[in-house]
């Protein structure tokens, strides 16, 4: 386990190129869930504000 | 057949379509993601002459490649946007620009890992490199004069005139290792012939690049469905949507 860990010595290389890569995908799931959540409730807020005149 | 590609046009069929497609591609996404992984570091053998280093390929080749393809796609798309002013085209295309943009990013920063223990330098002013970021920059273009432009429907006419402009560099990106003497290493898999690689590295290879293709095809569908709902905002539909989910 230790030595799949320690990559050949090439550990801090490999290992920080997949915690990129894992970071971007991530920012890539993430940033249209929360887009599409500030969309949902400024329109909602809209809607309201439509409701109440 | 033809109606059904004449409904996908319209925002709101495409809206509810993709919604129900996005978690299948999700789950196929992880799937082929945790197997090409398990098989990309733990069974592929080490490399004889690159030791474990070489393990940064099934990162930085998929990203490389989809950095490539999604251009292509965002050009192709902005040209259909252009030609038949279809709005789904323009929306995929733009949707696609934040995504490549990163992929660029990825294969650059791993590039530049990779090469620091290989060839001893972050960075080296070599051509295929030199290209891939000029590839970031045209990303970075179409996205600053999408958001430049007010009106989005003029907005997607510019940013696609840019983008098929960029789509020469593609070519140069592909054909820059055998064009000029780089410090970059030749093709392995995508040229005649049987690739050189042994099949023990190209199966991780092969199985994170359709990874990293579903992964796309999950995030440019939610992309697309954030830049409908903002488009859109005065339509019936999304209205109504509003309010149910209210």
């Amino acid at each position: 386990m230790n030595e799949f860990f320690h990559m050949g010595g090439y550990a801090f290389y490999v290992w920080t190129s997949y915690g990129l890569a894992l970071l971007v995908l991530l920012a890539n799931v993430l940033s249209p869930i929360l887009l599409k959540k500030k969309l949902l409730s400024q329109l909602a807020r809209r809607e309201q504000r439509a409701g109440r005149s | 057949m033809l109606k059904f590609f004449h409904r996908m046009a319209s925002p709101k069929y495409f809206y509810q379509f993709a919604g129900k497609l996005i978690p299948w591609l999700g789950v196929a996404c992880l799937g082929f993601l945790l197997v090409g992984l398990y098989d990309g570091l733990v069974l592929a053998p080490t490399d004889y002459q690159q030791g474990d280093s070489y393990r940064i390929m099934f990162v930085h080749v998929p990203a490389a490649w989809m950095s490539m393809f999604i251009y292509i796609v965002m050009a192709g798309a902005g040209a259909i946007g252009l030609i038949w002013h279809i709005k789904l085209a323009e929306v995929i295309a733009i949707s696609s620009a934040h995504i490549g943009a990163s992929f660029t990013f990825l294969a650059l920063v791993t590039g530049s890992i990779w090469g620091k223990p290989m060839w001893g330098a972050w960075w080296v002013w070599d051509a295929r490199l030199t290209s891939e970021l000029i590839l970031l920059f045209l990303y970075l273009g179409v996205i600053a004069l999408y958001n430049a432009v007010e009106d989005k429907r003029a907005a997607a006419r510019a940013t696609s005139i840019l983008a098929l402009v960029g789509v020469v560099n593609i070519p140069i990106i592909h054909y820059s290792v055998e064009w000029w003497n780089t410090l970059h290493q030749g093709p392995t898999v995508t040229k005649f012939g049987a690739p050189s690689i042994t099949i023990d590295m190209l199966i991780p290879l092969l199985l994170m690049a359709v990874a990293f293709k579903l992964f796309y095809a999950t995030v440019v569908l939610m992309r697309a469905r954030c830049e409908i709902l903002q488009r859109e905002r005065n339509s019936g539909w999304v209205r109504e949507l509003v309010r149910a989910s209210q």
